[in-house]
């Protein structure tokens, strides 16, 4: 089973990989322009350049270069940056991976305990204001929250940075802080609504009526009725950090960190086909793997599904 | 002897106003009180108010004493806290609920044993376990099974494990039998009868079955709408019923009510069999569930197919309504061969009638939009929507509601006069009223019956219950773990049966007899 999985990822990345190559290669706009930059476009330096980035050759041929370098770890070089990709993204890719994991730690630390509360004090205090944040977190635009918080904790408290990344370990930490929250406002939002709708079916079902009514203290039974709400919540957060993966670039933007986003950003204005085409391979990889461990999760969590998935 | 648990004044209102009538209920040590009543009859209602957990907006009145302890009904959550489990247990209706589905079954009797005894050493607590385990008859080894992987009635028996195991005085069990089948029904009554005599343990017994009270319970009371209309001891109540209701419950209860009325049997003799199965097979992966299964059907003629969960019953009726194929067989309908599958099969020649009306019809449709879809697949016009409400007893604005403001009765109604829509010449009943209460089972029975008179209908009858079968079969086919072990008319296989099993159970359904006998059994071997 996890063979077909694996093979259907990297069939959908082969797809992707040639619909990015096309469309980059399709969009308005001079590649040799870009190449050249601030060059005098002699008609010598002209060829030049096609000669070196094989421009002559057909599009399909151009794709099948790429590809042989590619399966061989070679992304090429970065057009803007004169390295090669590999580097590009290693250097940035450090800050992401932090941001994305704090983000995701954060929404998910106050998220659960949140929609828990709410769910087991359904209509009182704790689920209105929970409900009030859900809705503030879920409809405010990740740079306006940015801008906000920025506003707020960097210019008029001045207790957090206002940009960059740091100098690496806890200074890092303490310049994340800020975009990680920005970011896990909208992921905590999502991942409240669905714990708090999970939670009130499984009170509400046999087998928590049952607990109760043999005297089992409401914490074991919350615990009970939350490791049954598991499922759906794993299910809800993949797919939320999913979106997280390809949705850091407002907050980086915002905070001018120089992690993927800004570098995918900064890339595409350049028409950077390698590093473009690079990432977004990346950022699928990267989708697909969490699409996986959420179902490996399913068969960690449910003793149903893992019956069945060892009979198939 | 002096009242062990004495409950006053019990009366409950909801957001509609009074549910419950004001009742008193006594409960001596090792007595069984049965409660019987059809569904919103409030005796659910009623167990849920003595353990404090009612539903929101449901709220109770009354006092409950347990000894020297007497407590409000209403009092708050934290003040029932101490009482359930220690004082009071609840045993709920289908044990495929009533467990939680992720957890190890061991670790769900832990957790009570935990409220009561706080965090034991590890081994102690298995131990504990596993002695829970063995009150219920259950191996040791059922601790590492889950939920899912054990059968209807084991589940039953370690929710009675997880129910008892913080040794409470009294035990409510809310229709603990009814999900399960005819022969383990018998078997977790008598389980509950032996532990209950080992720990002195009171038991109020909810039901919606007087049959199933039948030498089982000293005393019952009869519930209509909130309102006890009916009090006695069990065998006076059974044997001299008062109430007009309680006459009707009794007489609508097939396994304590006469037979259907004799008829003369269209079935067997020289007529040529609308519908002939012969030597059906059928695995699932490498599992039999159909082994040369032959039944056959005449039209006018009723053929009760009878089995327990697992026995193949409902997978014939989808290998012959072609839901299924076959591995081997063939199927005859009006002497033509139809090929496994549904390509081969028309509407009119077959149509099926599920067991649950609450998931058999789209909530979102009016049930003029289901009905008329119905017609419209042999070309019938839209107009004929109230003729065949009618031909199922419904009136004709009953077009315009839709299936949530329906009752479970007149639900299964609308899924037969569905059924029927296409005029087909077999009608499947797949346990069709198996959901129902008594006496709307009896009702639904009467409809099938009438049905098959007026359109010369054959009916493939599919059921667990041999009480019911009898009222409605000509001809029975007992089905046992894939297997055809007895087949005959229906007096034959009822009245004389030949096979083992058979014999079960008609035992199993004439609990009259069982149940007084299993209670003498039970009591003699500690």
């Amino acid at each position: 089973m996890l063979a077909v999985r694996v093979l259907g990822v990297l069939g959908i990345l082969f797809v992707l990989s040639i619909v990015v190559f096309a469309m980059l290669h399709l969009a308005p706009g001079d590649l040799v322009k870009n190449l050249l930059g601030n060059r005098p476009s002699s008609p010598d330096a002209i060829a030049a350049i096609r000669a070196r980035y094989h421009l002559d050759e057909p599009l399909p041929v151009q794709y099948l270069q790429w590809l042989g370098g590619a399966l061989g770890g070679d992304f090429g070089e970065s057009i803007r940056l004169q390295t090669p990709v590999v580097d590009a993204i290693a250097d940035r890719l450090g800050v992401t991976l932090a941001l994305t994991g704090l983000a995701f730690a954060l929404a998910l630390a106050v998220a659960i305990p949140l929609g828990v509360q709410s769910a087991v004090h359904a209509g009182g205090v704790v689920d209105r204001v929970a409900s009030a944040l859900g809705i503030v977190g879920l409809s405010a635009p990740t740079f306006a929250v940015g801008l906000l918080l920025l506003y707020v904790f960097a210019y008029y408290l001045p207790v957090f940075p206002v940009y960059g990344a740091g100098d690496g370990g806890l200074d890092t930490l303490h310049h994340l802080v800020l975009p990680a929250v920005t970011l896990a406002l909208g992921l905590g939002a999502i991942v409240l609504k669905l714990t708090r709708a999970a939670m009130l079916r499984e009170l509400d079902a046999d087998y928590v009526t049952a607990a109760r009514a043999r005297g089992i203290t409401d914490a074991t039974t919350h615990r009970i009725a939350l490791r049954n709400a598991a499922i759906p919540i794993v299910t809800g957060a993949s797919l939320v950090l999913t979106f997280l993966v390809g949705g850091t670039v407002l907050a980086e933007t915002t905070y001018a960190l120089p992690g993927i986003g800004t570098l995918l950003q900064d890339s595409v204005l350049y028409k950077d086909l390698p590093v473009v085409q690079a990432l977004t391979l990346l950022i699928a990889v990267v989708i697909a793997v969490i699409a996986l461990l959420a179902d490996l999760a399913y068969l960690l969590l449910d003793p149903r599904v893992r019956a069945k998935g060892v009979s198939a | 002897m002096t009242a062990h648990l004495e409950i006053r004044g019990l009366r409950i209102s909801g957001p509609a106003g009074e549910v419950v009538r004001p009742l008193d209920l006594e409960l001596r040590p090792a007595e069984t009180v049965a409660l019987i009543g059809e569904s919103g009859s409030g005796k659910t209602l009623t167990a849920k108010s003595l353990i404090g957990l009612l539903p929101a907006g449901f709220r109770a009145e009354g006092t409950f004493r347990s000894g020297d302890q007497v407590v409000a009904l209403d009092q708050p959550d934290a003040a029932w806290r101490p009482l359930r489990g220690r004082r009071v247990s609840l045993l709920l209706q289908d044990p495929f609920t009533s467990l939680s589905p992720v957890h190890r079954c061991g670790e769900q009797i832990g957790w009570t044993i935990d409220a009561i005894q706080g965090r034991l050493p590890r081994r102690e607590r298995s131990r504990r376990i596993a002695e829970r385990l063995d009150e219920v008859r259950l191996p040791a080894r059922a601790a590492h099974a889950y939920p899912h992987e054990l059968s209807g009635g084991m589940r039953q028996r370690v929710a009675i494990a997880a129910a008892l195991a913080s040794d409470p005085s009294l035990l409510i069990a809310d229709e603990p039998t009814t999900a399960l089948d005819a022969s383990n029904q018998a078997e977790i009554l008598d389980l509950l009868r032996a532990l209950q005599d080992a720990r002195a343990m009171s038991l109020l017994l909810i039901s919606h079955d007087l049959g199933l009270v039948r030498g089982r319970s000293e005393r019952v009371l009869v519930m209509c709408r909130g309102e006890v209309v009916e009090r006695g001891t069990t065998a006076e109540v059974l044997s001299d019923p008062q109430h007009p209701y309680t006459r009707a419950l009794i007489a609508a209860d097939p396994a304590l009510g006469a037979p259907g009325p004799a008829r003369p049997v269209a079935a067997g003799g020289d007529r040529e069999p609308l519908l002939a199965a012969e030597g059906i097979a059928k695995r699932f992966g490498d599992r039999p569930v159909l082994d040369d299964v032959s039944v056959q059907v005449t039209a006018g003629a009723v053929l009760g197919i009878v089995g327990e969960s697992g026995s193949g019953k409902s997978t014939l009726a989808r290998c012959i309504a072609g839901l299924e194929r076959e591995d081997a067989g063939v199927v005859r309908f009006a002497g033509d061969v139809l090929s496994p599958g549904r390509r081969s099969r028309t509407p009119d020649q077959m149509q099926i009638v599920f067991q649950d009306p609450y998931s058999s019809l789209n909530p979102m449709m009016t049930i003029g939009a289901i009905l008329r879809e119905a017609l419209a697949t042999v070309g019938r016009p839209a107009s004929e929507v109230g003729a065949i409400l009618g031909q199922v007893g419904l009136p004709a604005e009953f077009a315009s509601k839709r299936p949530a403001e329906l009752s479970g009765g007149q639900r299964q109604r609308v899924a037969i006069a569905r059924a029927l829509a296409p005029r087909p010449r077999l009608l499947i009943c797949d346990e069709s009223v198996s959901a129902l209460d008594v006496s709307v089972q009896a009702q639904v029975l009467d409809l099938l019956g009438r049905l098959r008179d007026e359109l010369g209908l054959a009916i493939l009858f599919i059921s667990h219950d041999l009480a019911v079968v009898r009222r409605i079969a000509d001809t029975v086919t007992v089905l046992w773990d894939g297997r055809v072990v007895e087949q005959g008319t229906c007096e034959q296989v009822l009245e004389a049966p030949e096979h083992e099993y058979t014999r079960l159970l008609v035992a199993a359904a004439a609990r009259e007899n069982t149940g007084a006998a299993t209670r003498v059994a039970t009591k003699g071997t500690p």
